[in-house]
């Protein structure tokens, strides 16, 4: 079943298109993982996804609903959560606070404070820690408990790994692959190729705002993959 | 003996401070707009009770009840209808807009209520005046001591509020970054209206101890506006407990200043604002931590 179709959609920053005529579609309990360089367009589509950015043409439909003109805030509640590139925690507040503020305003369902805190025990000892004094690899974990926080339908990340230390890389993706096992259904941004090529059961390349390489990630080689992210294939779709 | 009153009489002034600076922090705090009408919103709400006092002979304690609300609903409407337009336009327009609406609301007042000088004192009989009597020449007057204690309920509560409750942690995130509240679900423009509402109530409250505790005209509203922000910028703008603090350096300025020299009263009570200012001048420097907004400001 599509959870998420993305038609046509196109955004601007001032008067650079970022996104450009972008079409794909996420399945329920699909990992998608989205790649490509620096100003590819990639953190453009996902907060237009989630309400952040808004679109200049195209729809976005989300559960059959078309949720383009929805603003970011009441998005979350139809349930697509972002975890923003750059954490963007709330510095002044705790990590228990970041994670409460979020599952005030999300939908109900199965993740709480201590299940999120079950599936990252890292933050356990960190609970009462303010965002700004915590590691970089404790700040992403707050930042994808503070979405999980909402129960979301559909969980789009921006950039988990960047700027963080292998360990906790490692860390971090130990906890989504018990996510993914479990059901979730994710849009993953991410620079890692061989990490995306992991976890995802679909990738997308992006080259300046478009798609130009979409399939199975069993499929698909790194090679190939990795030629599309410098721009050194023709467009194509499998699959 | 007289210092020990005199220190006495500037800390329950100092609470009336806090209780009048309490909304324009808040709302610098949550919205990063300095609201420049916060006096004449203190001296409207004033006006209102003394109108509902003079007419119904109804307690201005209960005329709050009714005027509190209102007020918190003018405040509403204020960030609904104005400074969520002018905040579009950069940080200097609010400033302007609430600078016009002062103008508006002084002269609205005057022409309503003429020039006179009025108090709600004659309408809370002996209490305004009365006074517990600590030593022999050692008093506390009750409603100074009322209103100190209504400060420190006030300040204390909206910091619980704010540290406890959704709502509370919503305004803390939304003043933080309001576009990352978004994408956990808070609607910043709801927030930003009730964070406006509680900001104006307050002014409100202390508008109308002023009114019993003093007198007042329409145009009494900017000297209020300069005490209130004396006092945040002394205990540090956008902190609740600064606020607090900074009323009671000032009140206690202004009284000792006043022993020292009938004239004196003011005059303190600016040095002493001026002084603060001079030293996170020269702590902080302009240029090196967020100019202007850095040096008066500091974490709530």
């Amino acid at each position: 079943m599509t959870l998420l179709a993305v038609e046509q959609l196109d955004a601007r920053h001032g008067l650079l298109q970022a996104v450009r005529g972008v079409t794909f579609k996420v399945a329920a309990g699909e990992t998608l993982a989205l790649v490509g360089a620096n100003g590819a367009g990639k953190t453009t589509l996902l907060r237009t996804i989630a309400g952040a950015h808004r679109p200049v043409a195209g729809r976005i439909l989300f559960a059959g609903t078309d949720v383009t003109a929805v603003p970011a805030y009441a998005r979350l509640r139809t349930g697509i959560a972002l975890v923003p590139e750059g954490r963007r925690l709330f510095a002044g507040m705790t990590v228990k606070e970041n994670l409460l503020v979020a599952g005030a305003y999300g939908r109900a369902g199965p993740w709480n404070l201590d299940t999120v805190i079950d599936a990252f025990p890292l933050l356990r000892p960190r609970i009462n820690s303010r965002a700004s004094n915590l590691s970089g690899g404790e700040q992403q974990a707050t930042a994808i408990g503070r979405a999980l926080m909402t129960n979301p339908k559909l969980l789009l990340l921006d950039e988990v790994s960047l700027g963080l230390a292998p360990i906790a890389v490692e860390a971090l993706y130990r906890s989504l692959e018990a996510l993914i096992a479990g059901g979730a259904t994710i849009v993953l941004v991410e620079q890692d190729i061989a990490r995306a090529l992991g976890v995802a059961t679909r990738v997308a390349c992006m080259l300046e705002g478009r798609i130009i390489l979409e399939g199975n990630a069993r499929e698909m080689t790194r090679e190939q993959v990795t030629q599309a992210y410098f721009g050194l294939q023709r467009p194509r779709r499998t699959s | 003996m007289i210092w020990v009153t005199q220190l006495l009489n500037g800390v329950l002034l100092g609470g009336y401070y806090a209780l009048l600076a309490c909304g324009l922090s808040f709302m610098f705090g949550v919205m990063r707009i300095i609201n420049l009408a916060h006096g004449d919103f203190a001296i409207l709400s004033a006006c209102l009770v003394f109108l509902i006092a003079n007419t119904t002979d109804i307690s201005p304690f209960i005329a709050l009840v009714v005027v509190l609300p209102l007020m918190a609903l003018i405040g509403w409407g204020l960030q609904r209808w104005m400074l969520e337009r002018s905040l579009r336009a950069g940080m200097l327009v609010p400033l302007l807009t609430t600078f016009g609406l002062a103008i508006v609301i002084e002269n609205g007042l005057f022409e309503y209520f003429g020039a006179d000088t009025r108090s709600l004192a004659p309408y809370i009989g002996d209490f305004a005046y009365d006074s517990w009597a600590i030593t022999g020449n050692v008093y506390i007057g009750y409603l100074a001591a009322l209103i100190f204690a209504l400060a420190v309920v006030l300040l204390g509560g909206l910091k619980l509020f704010l540290t406890y409750t959704s709502l509370g942690r919503a305004i803390r995130a939304t003043a933080e970054d309001s576009d990352t509240a978004a994408l956990v679900g808070i609607n910043a423009r709801a927030v930003y209206g009730i964070a406006a509402a509680i900001a104006v109530a307050t002014a409100g409250l202390a508008g109308v101890f002023l009114a019993m505790r003093a007198v007042f005209t329409p145009y009494s509203g900017p000297e209020q506006l300069i005490f209130a922000f004396e006092a945040v910028v002394i205990g540090g703008i956008g902190s609740l407990s600064g606020t607090l603090v900074g009323g009671i350096v000032l009140g206690v300025a202004q009284t000792f200043g006043a022993q020292i020299n009938p004239q004196g009263f003011l005059i303190t009570g600016h040095v002493v604002f001026l002084v603060v200012l001079a030293g996170r001048l020269a702590l902080t420097g302009l240029r090196g931590r967020g100019g202007i907004q850095g040096l008066l400001a500091r974490q709530p």
